[in-house]
């Protein structure tokens, strides 16, 4: 049952900070990552990609590429099954073009050779045939009506008439007499701001290595949020029995949402059975900026209205998010997400998402999340500046608690806004002197995380020690929260667990690794995998003693006689039930399969000091302190590894990050010298607190924690630079171009 | 792709010169491997100088400084030498990249490059630097600011390179800096950048200047009304107001990923004043 | 097109191959000496992941030809245990949890030990500055830096 899981106890192993499962490889270079698997005969695959954002392949020419020696395969869409439909071909048109390119680098044929270098050649030998079209790349042109369009048939039937048929979704969401509202209130701000799109930035690019035969079965490794996912994607593109692929998941070197989908697999499978080979594909950086899967470019108009003792009557926004030449859904928790931290009487929030040239998003931590609410915190604090207010005071004026109905439809449960933003207030950062040049801002922050298809299963070694398989690829650390939790529930040390992420044949399906769900629910299918392992050992006991099973309990890492009346025999240790268990049953292994349901959300806080210099906008950053609800962490160390890599993330959202178009549409930084990434040298020490407000719906109280810090830094940021400078900022990234122009623009 | 590594410069001019197809010097590799992964350029031959003898030394000379072309930047960061003497071309060498492509990009490469913004430049130009070229033909020295003609081109003919940089004898009060602006603090290129070098009298009144500008032109541009703003002056707010105003004036920056006209105009004045006071107080310093 | 011979010692031992004049450092070690720990995160010197020290010299292998190693000695992430005992940067790493996806973790392990060998008690704005080349997406660098402080101080003893 979702709300009533959570006991309050003491715990032995949680919260404690043991070293992680994967370490020792991860310091040696021993890990294995998706590039760095070989197997004997492997080709090498590489893609041609469209120099056009947009344009009609009339034809591709491959012959001379296929004669060339050391070619073992050539191919483009044409060469797939032709079975994918839905949002599974939009992935599969997306990874290789049909008939159109539609972004600067879109894929449309791929080699596999026996080396790098050959199937360099080989793509200068694909003949080409395009005619250019029109393309369009920003949200504010692809809306208008008359603006190129990107794809035909695909306009959303509930998008308003006055936008162009680019307009494949709309979304509403809210409650209230917005005009009674807007009337009650003393003052009111609206603004219109705007992000661009950015890239999660993982340092590994996409990798995998295929492996197909004949007889349509395939094996493929790859680095991935989730394998499953991967599996059932491919298998639907290449006709193949879900069965029929295995897919393993690497190690995985950052995904941030970005590698939840495919990129590369279908056609590395492809190449693999038309050559007869195992082919290998990597993306380079390039590739990777131009043809994953960014986030989406926003521009959202966002009006408030509040009363001069700091009370919101209305509040009403309009998202209007681009995701690429693809639909995509992200407008529908940029909306829910948009009012998220507040109690309103009176809310609205519409999301319209427009198709345009460029590669079709995927998630990036919180998606959606981050640029909704950049702009309502940032009406936000101009209201409490203009009201003379403090921007805290305001927030806890009206926070979101429990009981409070929610801008996006339930109800909250137990959740802890307001105790952070009370800490953040009696926080010491808060209260430190700021010189000149300075300012400070603050941001709330949200997310709802999520549960999902989840599979695990415990096995009791002989030796009475445990091996824990799972389904979800390991981004945050999540290999040691398992063990932890399953050490925890059984009495044993943690040491005498391992955990590991098995391939697609080894457990029924699991969910993609996003939405914070891991800790969460694989943690809570670990627990009841854990609890019916004991149930189990218990009735082995039992049968050992020759009494009732429910005259035994476990404690410990023991089983133990309930109670006096159950008789007197001695604890029996986990080694002893694992030794026995041939005899007693046969071998003993919890499992546990679930949808979980019961995910709690959870809030952040950030505040942010930092200095402009006036002469060339240049800006540093000087403090930083994220405050957070965890529900309960865990492993403390990593928890604050999320906050703290969230916050840089959205720091250099904030002030450097951004993917910038020419005219002829084409991305004009695609690699990590021109796509800023915040380099050590540019930070303060990020200081977090953690709070832990638990969450009913886990028996820990876990709630997820690795999306919420992205959400706040985007609005902390602009808020401490519109105090910086005395200019209020609406658009991101803060690049000091901008912020110099906004200097001198006020002067 | 061929590969060559000649122990003489006389080999070297010959294998780049007999090349029928494009040929590359490879010396630090940080421009050259990055353009060759991009596809920019396919060479027929590298010709890996780091060989020859004398390319990696750094040699006193008439109270100045020869610095070979493969010389890191490094290196030439721990020559206690050359960084008394010449703080901003070292400083501004050493602002190239990472503490990795310090390990091995040089000046001369840098020079040759071309680059608009090459962070070495300015400097070097703004120290009056001189580079030693062999070729087919023998040994000349050039001015560095005549090297590079526009982006990506020098004035090198087929089979000449650079096989050192001289940095001429410093008299008296004289201090040198270099300053760029970049978004973060490491790892970009220079959105504008300013070297000024400086000779100060026993008063402190300055009596020769150089004021270099990069990133805001095709190549890096000598302001001579920016220098002469200074000269004859204490550094005083009006000179260096001057000094700006030139700076501001003589660029012709283009608007691009980096930066706009405007910034570039804007902030490469600020980065003039600040260097030209960097360089005063370096200059104060020596006797 | 023929392959160059190359004689190079790595981790101390004395390696021999072949490769394409065009393979850089990096594409050697990995796809012809299997030593995958050096990662490709850019191939155009911006990242680190691929770091390596070349004659005691922090580089990227990625800009660095498989050629230009000849007779040089060069350490990877692969030599910097011995055996079975960590380098106090290694353990330091571990017990600060200065890793969470790892991929940049071997490169930043080779640049901050070649920082320490060069300056033994670095401030922290000097260990910002050296390691500002290499690129971390998961951690904000915090945890790093704590971790490499507190290697410094372990390893001058204090």
């Amino acid at each position: 049952m979702a709300f009533d899981e959570y006991q309050k106890r003491d715990f032995k192993v949680i919260g404690t900070t043991p070293l992680r499962p994967d370490g020792i490889d991860k310091v040696t270079g021993r890990a294995q990552y998706g590039a760095d698997y070989y197997l004997p005969g492997m080709l090498v695959g590489k893609m041609l990609r469209s120099p056009y954002a947009h344009a009609k392949i009339k034809s591709i020419d491959t012959s001379a590429a296929r004669a060339m020696q050391g070619v073992k395969a050539v191919v483009t869409a044409d060469d797939f099954p032709g079975t994918a439909t839905g949002e599974t071909l939009d992935v599969q048109d997306h990874c290789l073009a049909r008939g159109t390119a539609l972004y600067d680098g879109h894929a449309v044929a791929a080699v596999a050779a026996i080396d790098a270098e050959t199937a360099r050649q080989a793509l200068k030998l694909i003949k080409v045939d395009y005619e250019v079209l029109p393309h369009v790349t920003s949200i504010e042109d692809a809306v208008k009506p008359g603006a190129p369009l990107v794809q035909e048939g695909r306009r959303g039937r509930k998008v308003p008439k006055q936008f162009s048929d680019n307009c494949t979704g709309w979304c509403e969401f809210g409650h209230g007499d917005l005009e009674a509202g807007f009337a009650k209130a003393d003052k009111i701000i609206e603004r219109t701001f705007k992000t661009s799109s950015t890239h999660q930035g993982y340092i590994e690019p996409h990798a995998c290595l295929a492996s197909m035969g004949s007889d349509g079965r395939a094996d493929v490794w790859c680095c991935t949020q989730g394998h499953f996912h991967v599996r059932n994607l491919c298998a639907q593109i290449m006709d193949m029995d879900q069965s029929a692929l295995r897919v393993t998941a690497s190690e995985i070197g950052g995904g941030f949402g970005g590698k939840t989908t495919v990129f590369i697999e279908p056609v590395a499978l492809l190449l693999s059975l038309k050559a007869g080979h195992p082919v290998k594909v990597v993306m380079s950086r390039d590739e990777v900026f131009k043809a994953s899967g960014p986030t989406v470019a926003s521009m959202t108009d966002v009006k408030i209205g509040m009363t001069k003792d700091g009370r919101i009557t209305a509040a009403d926004a309009l998202i209007r998010y681009e995701g690429g030449a693809w639909p995509n859904l992200t407008i529908f928790p940029g909306a829910q997400s948009a009012f998220a931290c507040y109690d309103l009487e009176a809310v609205r929030a519409q999301g319209l998402n427009a198709l345009t040239n460029r590669p079709l998003q995927a998630a990036y931590r919180a998606p959606g999340a981050p640029q909704s609410i950049y702009a309502v915190e940032a009406v936000v604090d101009e209201l409490a500046l203009e009201l003379g207010l403090d921007p805290i005071d305001v927030r806890l004026k009206n926070a979101a608690k429990k009981g409070t109905k929610s801008s996006y439809g339930p109800t909250y449960d137990d959740i802890g806004l307001v105790q952070l933003l009370e800490a953040a207030k009696a926080h010491p950062h808060y209260s430190a002197p700021l010189g000149p040049n300075q300012g400070r801002g603050i941001s709330s922050g949200f997310w709802f995380n999520f549960g999902g298809e989840t599979c695990v299963s415990l096995a009791l070694d002989f030796d009475g020690s445990i091996t824990l398989v799972e389904g979800n690829p390991d981004i945050g650390g999540s290999r040691a929260s398992m063990s932890m939790m399953a050490a925890e529930e059984l009495g044993i040390p943690y040491e005498k667990v391992r955990t590991i992420v098995a391939d697609t044949a080894s457990l029924g399906h699991n969910e993609v690794t996003h939405g914070s769900r891991v800790t969460f629910a694989v943690g809570l299918a670990t627990i009841k995998a854990a609890r019916a392992a004991k149930t189990e050992m218990c009735r082995r006991a039992a049968k050992i003693w020759g009494i009732d099973e429910d005259a035994v309990v476990w404690e410990d890492g023991f089983a133990k006689p309930a109670g006096p009346n159950a008789g007197e025999y001695e604890p029996m240790s986990i080694e002893k039930i694992a030794k026995d268990s041939p005899r007693t049953g046969g071998p003993i292994v919890g499992h546990h399969e679930v949808t979980a349901e019961g995910a709690g959300v959870s809030f952040g806080v950030h505040i942010c000091d930092l200095e402009v210099d006036p002469e060339t906008g240049f800006t540093k950053i000087l403090r930083y302190t994220v405050l957070q609800d965890a529900g309960k962490a865990i492993h403390p160390q990593y928890v604050e590894g999320q906050l703290q890599g969230g916050a840089v993330q959205g720091i250099g959202w904030a002030l450097n990050e951004e993917y910038i178009y020419g005219e002829d549409g084409r991305l004009q930084n695609a690699g990590f010298l021109d796509y800023r990434i915040p380099v050590a040298s540019d930070l303060p020490k990020i200081d977090t607190v953690i709070l832990e407000i638990p969450n009913p719906g886990h028996p820990y109280g876990v709630r997820g924690v690795g999306e919420t810090g992205i959400v706040p830094p985007l609005a902390a940021i602009s808020n401490a630079m519109s105090h910086a400078i005395g200019v209020r900022m609406q658009e991101l990234p803060m690049s000091p171009p901008k912020v110099l122009k906004a200097i001198k623009n006020k002067g | 792709m061929q590969y060559a590594a000649p122990e003489t410069a006389k080999e070297a001019s010959r294998l780049l010169a007999e090349c029928a197809g494009p040929a590359r010097v490879l010396a630090g590799g940080t421009d050259l491997l990055v353009q060759m992964k991009a596809g920019m350029v396919e060479p027929a031959l590298v010709v890996d100088i780091k060989k020859i003898a004398g390319m990696r030394d750094i040699t006193a000379e008439d109270g100045g400084w020869r610095i070979g072309a493969a010389v890191s930047g490094a290196e030439l960061g721990e020559n206690a030498g050359v960084t008394a003497d010449w703080p901003g071309v070292v400083e501004a060498f050493e602002l190239i990249g990472s503490t990795q492509v310090q390990g091995r990009c040089t000046m001369a490469g840098n020079l040759c490059n071309a680059s608009p913004a090459g962070d070495s430049v300015p400097a070097m130009v703004a120290a009056n630097a001189v580079a030693r070229i062999h070729g087919p033909e023998g040994v000349r020295d050039c001015p560095v600011g005549d090297i590079p003609v526009s982006p990506g081109k020098t004035s090198l003919g087929k089979g000449e390179f650079v096989t050192s940089i001289f940095l001429p004898a410093r008299p008296g009060h004289c201090g040198d800096a270099y300053l760029r602006f970049i978004p973060r603090t490491e790892m970009d290129i220079a959105v504008c950048s300013a070297g000024v070098s400086l000779v100060l009298d026993d008063n402190g009144v300055c009596t020769a200047a150089r004021v270099s500008l990069g990133a805001v032109a095709p190549t890096v541009l000598l302001v001579d009304a920016a220098a002469n703003a200074l000269i004859g002056s204490k550094l005083d707010d009006a000179a260096l107001e001057a000094c700006g105003s030139a700076c501001a004036a003589a660029a012709t920056p283009i608007s691009d990923k980096r930066g706009t006209v405007e910034f570039r105009k804007d902030v490469s004045a600020v980065l003039a004043k600040r260097a030209a006071k960097i360089a005063q107080q370096r200059a104060g310093g020596r006797s | 097109m023929s392959k160059l011979h190359v004689t190079t010692k790595i981790n101390g031992d004395t390696v021999e191959y072949l490769c394409d004049p065009q393979e850089s450092l990096l594409d050697v070690l990995r796809d012809r000496l299997r030593l995958t720990g050096a990662k490709e995160g850019c191939g155009s010197g911006d990242c680190g992941a691929c770091s390596v020290e070349l004659d005691g010299r922090l580089v990227c292998s990625c800009l660095v030809l498989g050629v230009e190693a000849e007779g040089a000695e060069i350490n990877t992430i692969e030599g910097m245990a011995t055996g079975e005992t960590l380098h106090p940067l290694q353990r330091k790493f571990l017990e600060h949890a200065a890793l969470q996806c790892g991929v940049c973790t071997p490169g930043i392990l080779i640049a901050a030990k070649n920082l320490l060998e060069r300056n033994p008690d670095p401030t922290e704005t000097e260990v910002r500055y050296w390691l500002a080349g290499n690129l971390c997406r998961c951690t904000g660098y915090d945890k790093i830096i704590n971790a490499v402080m507190d290697a410094a101080a372990e390893m001058r003893g204090a």
